[in-house]
């Protein structure tokens, strides 16, 4: 253990009925719905997962000229959908065969996953770890992020470091949505929109990331010394508070950026034109 | 419940019913009390009353009564808070009040805890380091760069967030490895402060957080931020810099490198 | 006695708030094995409600600071009563024992160069309090706490052990120090968890116990305030003096009535907040007595423009000192043209920016928001005066902090007396602490080495303390029902705040004598029911002989100083009167230290003599105008 100190195993009950506490029987004395936070946290987190699970292994629908899906973008093997001036790099080359958003997704996956935000929200929500404040979890060992495989959680930075790049592919992305499905310049539809949107909720989370400021200027011991840095600091500390919020946001902006297209390419409607 | 609403009587004071763990090392229970309440008042107002007329020896920790020196720290209704600083405007009056001592510490009597632990861990941290260079007068210091470490300085050890960490709280034997949201904090004000020469002692702060003081214990599920009341942003500003900072020391191959070839420079 | 657990300690400190924690620091650092008790847990002292600032001279605000416009600002606002040579040393000490605190970890709010920076208060001719936002008591004592843990770390590096050399007895109550051969031997107390006694012998005890506040009912002091170390070096045979100065802070909270008395920083009045009453007005432009005419605006705009450019414009006069503001709302209030809660407003709302108000003033937006709904940056507050302070104390030798008469025994803080004279000036407590809490440990710590032996502490006397803290388990047995002590408790506190309060007259004070001499016989029957184990009945039952010994020394020495100065504010002796400038009464045990085991309480227990004041040093004395000093000295004094 990271801290040198084994626990002694417990025998008997331990935590809030150790011996050594107040005799209360009850797990806990909440009289509030303390149970919806997580409930609701855990009932949204695996929307998603079951969502996103399907559309990244469905390997269809994921474009629709202008329009690729974030869950596809950049795309990285050889069998993606031809996107002309899209983001298609073949680095996997041909030998891939399955979904080419598996390939990319681990990256976002892996930066969301090991969010202090969503941290918090899947150990409390799936792994009631603690289920909520002062409610006792059922747990009977705990040893946090001291050991294998949590103590990986300590490389969020390498993941936002990738979250930039496809936060700027995705930029790219919306850009391109200024075309219209002849690759013409200098339009814009519904569907433009809803990217925008998404790409500016994803800059936010992502800019909001703890490891971005801690990167951008937390690290310092003087911020006096460095006044550029203090400012992106501050800037970034104030979406920093705003943190769950736009992770939540974000995720679902990018589901509906992703059905949008699902629905475009399926043919259920066409996209609104502006010009 | 509804008779007890009418009984309302004038002057905004009502009746209300309170339940209070009674007991000590050995054992206790939660005690039923009719109680009076009038305007304006926090629980601690109305325990205060239950030791005036109906409980004498009833034991309960306190001191400023205005949510300033951290003494009177309990669970209500099972939340962990300030018993000066919850108005029992917040109950409805029918609401059963529940009162009972903090669940991570040893009880010594009714609503009196053992909160030794905190000062054992406190003995822990290394203290501040002054800097060898500078006599007293001669410090200056920028009000951003003391503005972090001032926040956590707000503390006022009440011990809430050491009492809802669940670390400990639901694992006794954690106890020895784990210095709590507090005194990881503490660790943080010290490593944030501008003029810290603890490493010029070869001490370094960020990695005994996370070797000796427990800091990777922390899923940063947030409950010390809920329940500060001086609303200090304990997960947010101090423990996950913290865990960067580590992170840097420990975990992060690139700053690993860096400082590698620097030192080499130098 | 076998079953009572003796230590032996080099300096026992009692009490562990600025003062005490000071002194400890200094005993250990001299090399002595210290002791701290402490009512509380470590930590939690009343200090910690401290907001304003630490009052000291080094001008990073305004150079023309220097400790000799501190020291007249310190005379000026106790009426010239202090002891000058207290005075003296508190002002020049101050800065150093700030400084001092940054190499401890302490994090003051800072000026844009980098320094210290001070802000205005009242009194203050300069900005002066280093400060903290409105938390500088706390920031105070963590700092002192953090600098005692320290201590330990490298005493532990050394011999193995946290408090080989430095101990904190957190939740224990000293109820006696004990005397051998004339001197002092140490202290016995009890444990208020496991309710076991003790006794800690050593040669020097310091008391920095605080004050007296709960004897009265409202105040802004937490329940530790029942001038334990008053009653203690009264019981040991030392005199106490200035006992009739209680200071009344103008501005504690009014409503709602279950907070009523709690404190509302001065440092709102010093960043720009103004007093109104009912019909609005800013009234106290009409209560600026004649010693300040002078030094006080005149108009709200020449009082508003003061903040920005304080060279050129006069201050507005709710920076008066304390005790002028509080008889200021007292007389508004009277007058009818108080607020509805009966006090008077207080208001930052329309004086700053919202932000502004809750960067500066965070823990006072915090504290009406929480319990009492009031949103201050948009409405005004509700406030009126709350005791807050006693200027009186123990009667100490200004340079070592000794107590007169009995060797061993020091006493610094709010407990020891003089150096406020009749009023306190925000922010001299803090400074106060630091300076003479510094100095009772370091003389302490002189005193012990010096000493050739060591008396110890008798048999006879620790029983005897035994006894007395038994017997409130015994009430019944001394005739007549047991009395409950909280209900006595309440009849004191209200005795106090009605008849010795801030207005007083000869008829109500004669009146409180009697109330106390009737509450000290039933006081002798308080029972307690339960056992020794933290039994709050219990504590309280043995903090009433202290309260009762605290309150006649107050009441009696009010009855008998026939003038008003500072915080002595008689009805039918509404003026300040020259030919008390330098008389200071003198309170002490009746029956003596030693003779007085259990007399009959109907009988006062306090005598009181009068005793002239020595005279102020001549260059201290031309640091004022001729002309302000004709205001206060006696003709006789001017001659000299």
């Amino acid at each position: 253990m990271a801290t040198g100190i084994e626990p002694a195993p417990q025998s008997g009950p331990t935590g809030v009925r150790d011996a050594s506490r107040a005799a209360i029987p009850a797990r806990h004395l909440r009289t509030d719905r303390w149970w919806l936070a997580p409930a609701g946290t855990a009932a949204g987190l695996l929307a998603f997962v079951v969502y996103s699970t399907w559309r990244a292994f469905a390997n269809a629908d994921y474009y629709h000229a202008p329009y690729v899906s974030p869950f596809y973008s950049p795309c990285l093997a050889a069998n993606c959908h031809p996107m002309r001036g899209g983001p298609n790099w073949e680095v996997f080359g041909s030998w891939w065969g399955l979904s080419p958003a598996l390939l990319i997704l681990i990256f976002p996956l892996g930066f969301r996953l090991t969010c202090y935000y969503y941290r918090k929200a899947y150990y409390r929500g799936f792994w009631a770890s603690p289920p909520a404040c002062a409610v006792a979890e059922p747990h009977r060992r705990y040893t946090g992020e001291t050991r294998f495989p949590l103590i990986l959680q300590n490389v969020h930075r390498y993941f936002f470091y990738f979250a930039v790049l496809v936060a700027g592919v995705l930029t790219y992305d919306t850009v391109l949505t200024f075309r219209d499905d002849h690759y013409r310049w200098g339009h814009m539809g519904l569907g433009s929109l809803v990217f925008l949107a998404n790409i500016v909720l994803i800059w936010a989370y992502t800019l909001s990331c703890h490891s971005c400021r801690h990167i951008v200027g937390g690290r310092l011991r003087h911020f006096s010394k460095h006044p550029v840095r203090y400012r992106l600091w501050g800037w970034v500390s104030t979406l920093n508070a705003r943190h769950m919020q736009l992770a939540w946001a974000s995720l679902i902006s990018v589901a509906v950026a992703d059905f949008y297209v699902f629905l475009l390419a399926g043919g259920a409607f066409e996209d609104p034109r502006f010009f | 419940m509804s008779e007890r609403q009418a009984e309302q009587r004038p002057g905004g004071s009502y009746p209300a019913h309170f339940r209070v763990w009674r007991g000590d090392a050995d054992g206790g229970e939660l005690r039923d009390y009719e109680v009076e309440v009038h305007e304006g008042e926090v629980v601690l107002d109305i325990i205060h009353r239950l030791q005036a007329t109906q409980a004498p020896d009833l034991a309960v920790r306190w001191n400023c009564k205005a949510g300033k020196c951290g003494s009177c720290s309990a669970e209500i209704n099972g939340r962990p808070r300030l018993m000066c600083m919850t108005r029992m405007s917040v109950f409805t009056r029918a609401e059963t009040v529940t009162v009972t001592p903090m669940r991570t510490f040893p009880v010594l009597r009714d609503l009196v805890t053992d909160v030794s632990f905190n000062y054992t861990k406190a003995r822990e941290i290394p203290a501040f380091v002054p800097p060898a260079d500078l006599g007293p007068g001669e410090y200056r210091m920028r009000q951003e760069d003391v503005n972090r470490s001032q926040e956590f300085r707000k503390c006022i050890e009440c011990f809430l967030c050491q009492n809802t960490c669940h670390v400990v709280r639901d694992h006794e034997e954690n106890k020895d490895a784990f210095a709590g949201p507090r005194f990881l904090m503490r660790i943080a004000e010290l490593d944030m402060h501008p003029l810290d020469a603890a490493p010029a002692l070869g001490l370094d702060r960020r990695r005994t957080a996370q070797d000796g003081h427990g800091l990777g214990y922390c899923n940063i599920t947030k409950c010390c931020t809920e329940v500060c009341p001086e609303h200090i942003k304990i997960t947010d500003n101090a423990l996950i810099p913290l865990k960067e900072r580590a992170a840097d020391r420990k975990y992060d191959p690139l700053v690993w490198l860096g400082n590698k070839i620097r030192r080499r420079t130098e | 006695m076998a079953h009572v657990d003796r230590q032996t300690w080099d300096v026992v400190v009692v009490g562990a708030g600025g003062a005490g924690l000071r002194a400890a620091i200094e005993a250990r650092e001299a090399g002595m094995r210290t002791a701290v008790i402490c009512k509380s847990l470590f930590g939690k002292a009343h200090t910690v409600m401290a907001e304003g600032g630490i009052a000291a001279s080094m001008g990073n605000a305004n150079e023309h600071d220097t400790w000799q416009v501190h020291f007249r600002d310190t005379l000026r606002g106790g009426k010239f009563l202090n002891h000058w040579r207290m005075a003296e040393l508190h002002a020049r000490e101050a800065p150093d024992r700030v400084w001092e605190l940054e190499t401890w970890g302490a994090l003051f709010d800072r000026t844009p160069d980098g320094r210290i920076s001070q802000r205005n208060f009242g009194g203050h001719e300069y900005p002066r309090l280093a400060h903290v936002g409105d938390r500088t008591g706390l920031e105070l004592i963590r700092t002192l706490q953090q600098k005692i843990v320290s201590l330990q770390q490298e005493d532990q590096r050394v011999s193995g052990s946290y408090e080989e050399g430095l101990k904190v007895f957190q939740e224990c109550t000293v109820t006696r120090v004990l005397k051998t051969g004339g001197k002092v031997s140490g202290v016995f107390a009890y444990d208020r968890e496991s309710g076991r006694f003790f006794v800690l012998e050593a040669p020097a005890v310091v008391l920095a116990t605080g004050g007296i506040g709960k004897s009265f009912k409202v105040t802004s002091n937490s329940w530790e305030y029942t001038g334990d170390g008053h009653a203690l070096a009264l019981l040991a045979g030392a005199p106490l003096i200035n006992m009739e100065f209680v200071q009344f802070h103008p501005t504690g909270m009014v409503w709602p009535p279950s907070v009523k008395g709690i404190l509302v920083t001065e440092s709102v009045r010093g960043d720009g907040g103004v007093l109104r009453n009912s019909d609005g007005k800013r009234f106290m432009f009409d209560y600026v007595p004649d010693v300040f005419k002078e030094k006080y605006a005149e108009t709200e705009a020449e009082g508003d423009r003061w903040y920005d450019d304080p060279d050129r414009n006069r201050r507005p006069p709710e920076l008066l000192p304390r005790d002028e503001v509080a008889r200021a709302i007292n007389a508004e209030v009277k007058a009818g043209r108080g607020s509805p809660h009966g006090g008077v407003f207080l208001d930052v709302s329309t004086r700053m920016p919202a932000e502004v108000i809750k960067r500066r003033l965070p823990s006072m937006h915090h504290q009406f928001k929480e319990l009492a709904d009031v949103d201050i940056t948009a409405e005004p507050m509700e406030v009126g005066p709350t005791c807050h302070y006693v200027m009186g104390g123990v009667e100490v030798d200004p340079d070592t902090a000794a107590a007169t008469g009995v060797p061993g025994l020091f006493a610094a803080g709010e407990v020891a007396g003089g150096m406020h004279g009749s009023n306190r000036l925000g922010g001299n407590s803090l400074s106060d602490l630091l300076v003479f809490g510094r100095r009772a440990g370091l003389y302490a710590a002189e005193y012990v080495t010096a000493l050739h032996a060591r008396p110890p502490a008798e048999a006879r006397d620790i029983d005897a303390a035994e006894a007395e803290a038994l017997r409130p388990f015994s009430a019944e047995e001394t005739g007549g029902p047991a009395e409950n002590p909280y209900a006595l408790h309440q009849e004191l506190q209200q005795a106090m705040n009605d008849l010795v309060g801030i207005i007083r007259r000869e008829e109500e004070m004669a009146e409180a004598l009697s109330r106390l001499a009737a509450l000290r016989v039933r006081a002798h029957r308080a029972g307690v029911e339960g056992h020794r184990q933290y039994n709050p009945g219990w504590h309280l039952a043995l903090d009433l002989r202290n309260m009762l010994l605290v309150s006649e020394c107050v009441a009696r020495a009010a009855l008998t100083r026939t003038e008003s100065r500072g915080g002595h504010t008689r009805d039918d002796y509404p003026e300040m009167d020259r030919r008390w400038r330098n008389v200071n009464l003198v309170c002490e045990l009746a029956d003596g230290p030693d003779g007085g085991g259990d007399p009959d309480p109907a009988r006062g227990r306090i005598r009181l003599t009068r005793r002239e004041t020595p005279p102020i040093r001549r260059d201290l004395l031309e640091l004022f105008e001729q002309d302000e000093l004709v205001k206060y000295l006696t003709d006789e004094e001017l001659s000299r």
